[in-house]
């Protein structure tokens, strides 16, 4: 049995009539209050799985168990417990933040005033509150993900499902979101699954990752574990006398990505060293490792594989 | 929280976005209207004809803008649910509680609101140019009553056909079909005046004649119980029809478990 406000997910498969199996058997498992990062290309399956937790697609095989609940047979459950951002901030670019606050809390439930507290509250805490009375149209693509945010948190949901959240954004918008979902996380305790494609996303954001590729899971740890399993530092250095390079390189390899034991042994040998950098293993060489594929501008565009499949 | 409290709050959502798009409300109100100026102004002859109904073209032309609003009506509605579809905005609501019954209640309302506003002022332009209105006051709420069921016919099949498709475009591109059913109806020569064989036929198999006859006959007529029948009959079977089909498209549109 699952915390209250975990996921489960066990075997879980989805095929598409006229399409490939988006979703080829996934288990993994968000501890409460976790940030779960989904890495994986364009078309890998992020979206279909997303789709499939927060109940608006059934699976074909497998069990998926959300806040405690099974998506299939306890969906209206499910999604009384869960709030979702998902790809492009579907708004109404004719109605105002506020308005969308309105219509978000009313069918959540919520009375007129409560409503209209609660809508407030979050529009300051996106940092919408000057623009709330504007028309979505008019608005960037950072307030919009901002505002999208903000809708999805309006029934205090205890999970919450962020779908490539930042895509598009700029960097100044992107490390705005990226402090807000850590906040909800760390201060208000909700678990976090958040989809992405962006290495460093994942890297800042996410306590867990689990990469796919293909619809698989191909690796799954916290983003340190994953770069320890496919390998070590690594130093690279110049010497500042090109006639110390033989010996230089001797030390490197038998230090191998030992920083001290390097710099005590050029010291010993008196070799003065003018450029230096360790390489950290990144996401990108975890994917490499994983799929033979670098994960920059691999995949296809998962929008139309699901709408190709769906039609 | 109950759905008619849940479907309130999207025809708030629809009006407003109706009232926020002034181009396309002027011109549902306008196009229909300038329709009505030219052909009552031109075709005004016709009514010499042996066994035209009316001595007014006016009065006779004035049924038409009222089948033209609801269409107009329809295709905004089909356009503003596509619109939600593939935006994604309907994904949004299916995360909430919202029914499927309050979400079709909702989006239907708006343009029955609309159609009743055109009506309104359709039928006040068509007075105080001359026209005539021979069922009298107690004729009005039958009118505006067929006018709403008429909106709402033409208003689930624009829905139908943006739940079955999921495009605007695809909308759009029905629309003129519409146009075409109107053009092929009783909406310029009465039925029992068409000289053309094939045209007579179309005109009768076409429901839109019957609507167009039941709203004529408060006009000219006054209490024409045929009439009325078969128009509150075919906008009632057209409404019955497009209801239940948008809720069988709706349930695989809006999928949730």
């Amino acid at each position: 049995m699952s915390e209250p406000n975990g996921i489960e997910v066990e075997g879980l498969v989805r095929v598409f009539k006229k399409g490939p199996r988006a979703v080829d058997g996934i288990d993994l498992e968000v501890a409460p209050g976790e940030i779960y990062g989904f890495l994986g290309p364009n078309g890998a399956g992020k979206s279909t799985t997303v789709l499939m937790l927060t109940t608006l697609l059934p699976p074909t095989e497998g069990t998926a168990r959300v806040a405690g609940f099974d998506v299939v047979r306890d969906g209206g459950k499910v999604r009384m417990a869960i709030g979702a951002a998902l790809q492009e901030a579907a708004l109404d670019p004719f109605l105002t933040g506020r308005e969308h606050m309105r219509l978000q809390g009313g069918l959540h439930g919520l009375d007129r005033r409560e409503r209209e507290r609660r809508g407030n509250e979050l529009l300051e805490r996106v940092g919408l509150s000057e623009a709330a009375d504007r028309k979505v149209g008019g608005y960037s693509g950072g307030m919009k993900r901002r505002l999208d945010l903000g809708l999805a948190l309006v029934h205090r949901p205890r999970i919450l499902f962020l779908d490539e959240p930042t895509t598009g954004l700029d960097i100044q918008s992107r490390t705005a979101l990226w402090d807000e979902v850590s906040r909800l996380s760390k201060e208000d305790g909700v678990t976090v699954f958040l989809t992405t494609q962006y290495l460093e996303e994942a890297d800042v954001l996410a306590d867990r990752v689990g990469i796919i590729d293909h619809g698989r899971i191909v690796a799954e740890g916290t983003p340190a574990a994953l770069k320890a399993e496919i390998g070590r530092v690594h130093v690279e250095a110049e010497p500042a006398d090109e006639d110390d390079r033989g010996r230089l390189n001797a030390i490197l390899d038998r230090c191998g990505g030992d920083l001290t034991a390097i710099v005590r042994e050029l010291d010993r040998e008196g070799i003065r060293v003018a450029h230096l950098t360790v390489h950290e293993p990144s996401l990108d060489d975890v994917f490499l490792a994983k799929t033979g594929r670098s994960l920059e501008g691999a995949g296809a565009d998962e929008d139309e594989v699901l709408e190709e499949a769906l039609a | 929280m109950s759905s008619f409290a849940h479907a309130g709050l999207l025809v708030r959502r629809s009006v407003i976005r109706t009232l926020r798009q002034p181009a396309n409300l002027v011109f549902s109100f306008m196009f229909p209207l300038l329709l009505l100026a030219v052909s009552s102004g031109g075709l005004n002859a016709a009514t010499r004809i042996p066994g035209f109904p009316t001595s007014s073209y006016l009065t006779f032309a004035l049924a038409v803008p009222f089948i033209q609003g609801a269409l107009f009506a329809a295709n905004s509605a089909g356009t503003n649910f596509a619109e939600d579809i593939e935006s994604g905005f309907l994904s949004r609501l299916s995360l909430t509680p919202l029914s499927r019954s309050a979400l079709l209640t909702g989006q239907l309302a708006g343009v029955v609101a609309l159609g009743l506003l055109q009506a309104v002022v359709f039928l006040a332009v068509g007075e105080a140019a001359g026209a005539g209105f021979a069922a009298g006051i107690a004729g009005l709420p039958v009118l505006f009553a067929l006018s709403i069921l008429i909106t709402l016919g033409f208003g689930t099949l624009g829905a139908l056909a943006a739940l079955r498709t999921g495009s605007g475009e695809a909308v759009q591109g029905m629309f003129p079909l519409f146009f075409v059913l109107l053009f092929l109806s009783s909406s310029s020569l009465p039925r029992n005046l068409m000289s053309i064989d094939w045209f007579h036929t179309v005109a009768t198999y076409n429901p839109v004649s019957y609507l167009l006859e039941a709203v004529r006959s408060l006009l000219i007529t006054g209490w024409d119980g045929e009439a009325l029948a078969l128009g509150f009959g075919c906008a009632g079977a057209i409404a019955v029809a497009g209801v239940y089909l948008c809720s069988r498209a709706l349930r695989t549109r809006m999928v949730r478990t």
